[in-house]
């Protein structure tokens, strides 16, 4: 589980999906600048009645949950003791600090007055009743280890880079202006190195210790974005709220966690023409269907204690939703019962994108479709607000795409052909 | 056993006084108190002419206070007219007027309730949203707030605004006044002005009590309840009216304040830290356990040379 299980993936990056994805993110970029001139009106159907829209629901409450791929790892790697998922990390914790990044970043295009978010940094102003402060503090807390725990990835690449790139870019500004490179820029560049070989393996001292934070953390918050749902008891259906909601979206963002890392797998493995990992990917599949089946039963077991079976299956506007999430998870879960379908690549990512789908929907029910606050409320987002939220995904997926092919991130492939073999540590001598 | 020690009269004494609010909570619901002591308002619909002087009030002493303007309808440039549809980012309180039929109408006035436990304060993450223990005033802090809107997601009346149509945008909703009218002239701008005597600003306990003689000396005239004495655990502003309620656009609710709930749930999962720290210590130690098991490595550096021999 050294640096050498990952490699830079040798490609082009100036690619057709690079031009598609720049297009869509600078177009949500402008979105956002427009934003911040003529107030959040201007570019969003929010309002008083609907104060949280897609930005909310989707970026955060979702998109958090979508980037928990990462956190869904550590557990399996680091606690659950298979190592031999190791190669997967690295991928997956790229993507969960993209996702947590974004969120945070969209937080501050929804929030009304961003200038004042240092006050979550003023002890005097803690609010240690409100969910949301828990949420922020460990959402902030988690993207400082998620790009801690990424660190390695960059200092291996620092230590390694002979800046060939940069020097050429320098002697061409320096040469338009007619000029000698100074010596000292060298020399800078050298001490980068140094500072990089020396801080790497002293972190990786420290790095089991951040590993485990970067799983401690998402457990609390993961936990309070259901509970920040707990106090909208008179506006959030009931087919939805209920003193659950912690857990429930506890055990969501776990399942959609491993989905997600399966989906990533498969749709990376196939952009970029890699073989695909299903020996690694069937094995996590088993996880999946335990923790749906949990979070079934707590759904089913929660809704007949507080007798709202009937409303379940009343067929109504919430109940086709709340029907719709839930047969989205069972049906995926019921493939992956099956060794046969999670052995086969097309089984395993229809199952997977049923349950995020599955997953997805839950926590849009909850923050959205199940939540009405009285007469002449209406929402559906407004076009330029879906493109924010498009521009900032299309973002994520563009960084993904750079990073990894100038990072070692995916990981290597003949060690991944031996990890495949019965031996799963695998032998790199 | 003789004289008790000290230690063991502290205890006793301990021990009776949470007795003893425990019995005076178990008599409130969901174990929260209402203070009487603390001021707001009885509105009472039956005598509201609508004549609006108390919007117009409202507007007039808080226009300038936390940078608010006069809202203005679309069609009136000049600023003439000012009639709000709704609450808003610029409209604190308002009438409206609800039609049963030609004989039976009612108006009623909307603005903060002042909640006993309200739920915006519960809530909000920077302690911008604060009820005074004092007064029981609900107030909000634009210097403190951080605009995330979570107060209105909370807020069961829809009561707290945001204004958004501005690139400095805020929250907006009624404090009585309490930056403005009530340390110059003891009460609110809206109720000092009403002509017909609509608003009664003062105690809570006098308003209950008040409200309570106005029911039990008019038969007939009034639906037999006080909104706003128990809902949510109960509410500083309280209505009289002779028109089922919630056709008055005020929601029929519980009376269990829905912060109790939440806040339950949030400090069991985080009683004293501990859960997250244990959950840490549990994790950190599986995770270094299971990292000696390959190769004693605590990151994971160089490890591979070492694996091969333990294969």
């Amino acid at each position: 589980m050294g640096h050498d299980e990952y490699q830079v993936h040798e490609a082009k990056i100036l690619t057709p999906s690079f031009i598609v994805l720049l297009t869509l993110t600078l177009i949500g970029f402008a979105l956002i600048a427009l934003r911040f001139i003529k107030g959040i009106g201007a570019v969003s159907n929010m309002s008083d009645g609907y104060p949280w829209g897609i930005w909310i629901t989707y970026d955060v409450a979702t998109g958090t949950a979508i980037a928990c791929g990462g956190y869904a790892m550590a557990i399996l790697i680091y606690i659950r003791n298979r190592m031999h998922y190791h190669p997967m990390i690295r991928s997956a914790i790229l993507t969960s600090m993209f996702g947590y990044g974004l969120a945070g970043f969209s937080v501050m295009v929804d929030v009304g007055r961003p200038w004042n978010a240092y006050n979550f940094f003023v002890p005097s102003k803690w609010q240690v009743n409100s969910a949301m402060f828990e949420v922020a503090v460990c959402v902030m807390a988690y993207t400082t280890v998620l790009i801690m725990e990424f660190l390695p990835a960059i200092l291996t690449t620092l230590e390694k880079t002979e800046w060939k790139t940069l020097q050429h870019m320098l002697d061409l500004i320096y040469g338009r202006l007619g000029m000698e490179r100074p010596e000292r820029i060298g020399d800078r560049l050298d001490k980068v190195k140094e500072l990089a070989a020396w801080a790497r393996p002293r972190l990786d001292k420290v790095l089991i210790f951040i590993i485990v934070l970067g799983i401690t953390l998402p457990t609390m918050h993961q936990s309070s974005l259901g509970s920040l749902l707990l106090i909208a008891s008179t506006k959030l259906h009931p087919l939805w709220h209920t003193g659950f909601l912690p857990l429930l979206f506890l055990i969501n963002c776990m399942y959609i966690g491993y989905s997600i890392a399966i989906l990533e797998s498969v749709i990376s493995c196939y952009a970029f023409k890699r073989p695909f990992e299903t020996k690694e990917l069937s094995g996590l599949a088993r996880i999946i269907p335990f923790l749906t089946v949990i979070w079934l039963c707590v759904v089913i077991g929660d809704l007949a204690w507080r007798g709202q079976l009937g409303k379940a299956l009343s067929f109504d506007f919430y109940s086709c939703f709340f029907l719709l999430e839930f047969c989205l998870i069972a049906s995926g879960s019921l493939i992956l019962f099956s060794k046969r379908r999670r052995e086969s690549i097309r089984w395993l990512f229809s199952s997977a994108a049923l349950i995020v789908l599955g997953g997805a929907l839950y926590r849009f029910n909850v923050y959205l479709i199940g939540f009405n606050p009285g007469k002449g409320w209406h929402y559906f987002p407004s076009l330029a607000e879906l493109m924010i939220t498009v521009g900032i995904v299309a973002f994520e997926i563009l960084g993904y795409q750079v990073l990894v092919k100038i990072l070692p991130v995916l990981p290597k492939l003949h060690t991944r052909d031996q990890h495949t073999a019965a031996h799963p540590m695998g032998e790199k001598a | 056993m003789g004289k008790p020690s000290r230690r063991q009269f502290l205890k006793i004494m301990g021990a009776t006084g949470a007795a003893l609010l425990a019995g005076k909570q178990a008599k409130a619901n969901e174990g929260h108190k209402i203070n009487n002591e603390t001021i707001g308002m009885l509105y009472d619909a039956t005598k509201c002419v609508g004549c609006k002087a108390c919007m117009s009030a409202c507007k007039r002493v808080n226009g300038d206070y936390g940078s608010l303007s006069y809202e203005r309808a679309k069609f009136d440039t000049d600023g003439l007219w000012d009639a709000p549809e709704d609450l808003s980012g610029s409209t604190r309180t308002l009438i409206k007027l609800f039609k049963q039929s030609e004989q039976e109408w009612s108006y009623v006035k909307y603005s903060c309730m002042h909640c006993q436990k309200p739920s915006c304060v519960s809530v909000c993450p920077v302690a911008a949203m604060t009820r005074d223990p004092e007064t029981g005033i609900v107030d909000y802090n634009k210097n403190t707030c951080i605009g995330c809107r979570y107060c209105q997601v909370a807020c069961a009346f829809n009561i707290p605004k945001f204004q958004w149509d501005r690139a400095l945008p805020q929250i907006v909703k009624c404090d009585l006044c309490k930056n403005t009218n009530l340390p110059k002239k003891g009460i609110s701008a809206c109720a000092e002005v009403c002509p017909a005597g609509a608003i009664m600003f003062g105690k809570r306990k006098d308003l209950l009590e008040e409200a309570e003689k106005r029911l039990r000396e008019n038969p007939g005239k009034y639906i037999n309840h006080i909104y706003g004495a128990n809902e949510l655990g109960g509410t500083n502003h309280i209505y009289l009216a002779s028109m089922q309620f919630n056709k008055l656009g005020l929601p029929t609710l519980k009376d269990a304040a829905p912060a109790e709930f939440s806040e339950k749930i949030q400090h069991t999962i985080y009683k004293g830290f501990i859960a997250p720290v244990a959950l840490y210590s549990t994790l950190c130690f599986i995770a270094l356990k299971n990292m000696k098991k390959h190769g004693g490595e605590e990151g994971g550096h160089d490890t591979n040379t070492d694996k091969g021999g333990h294969h």
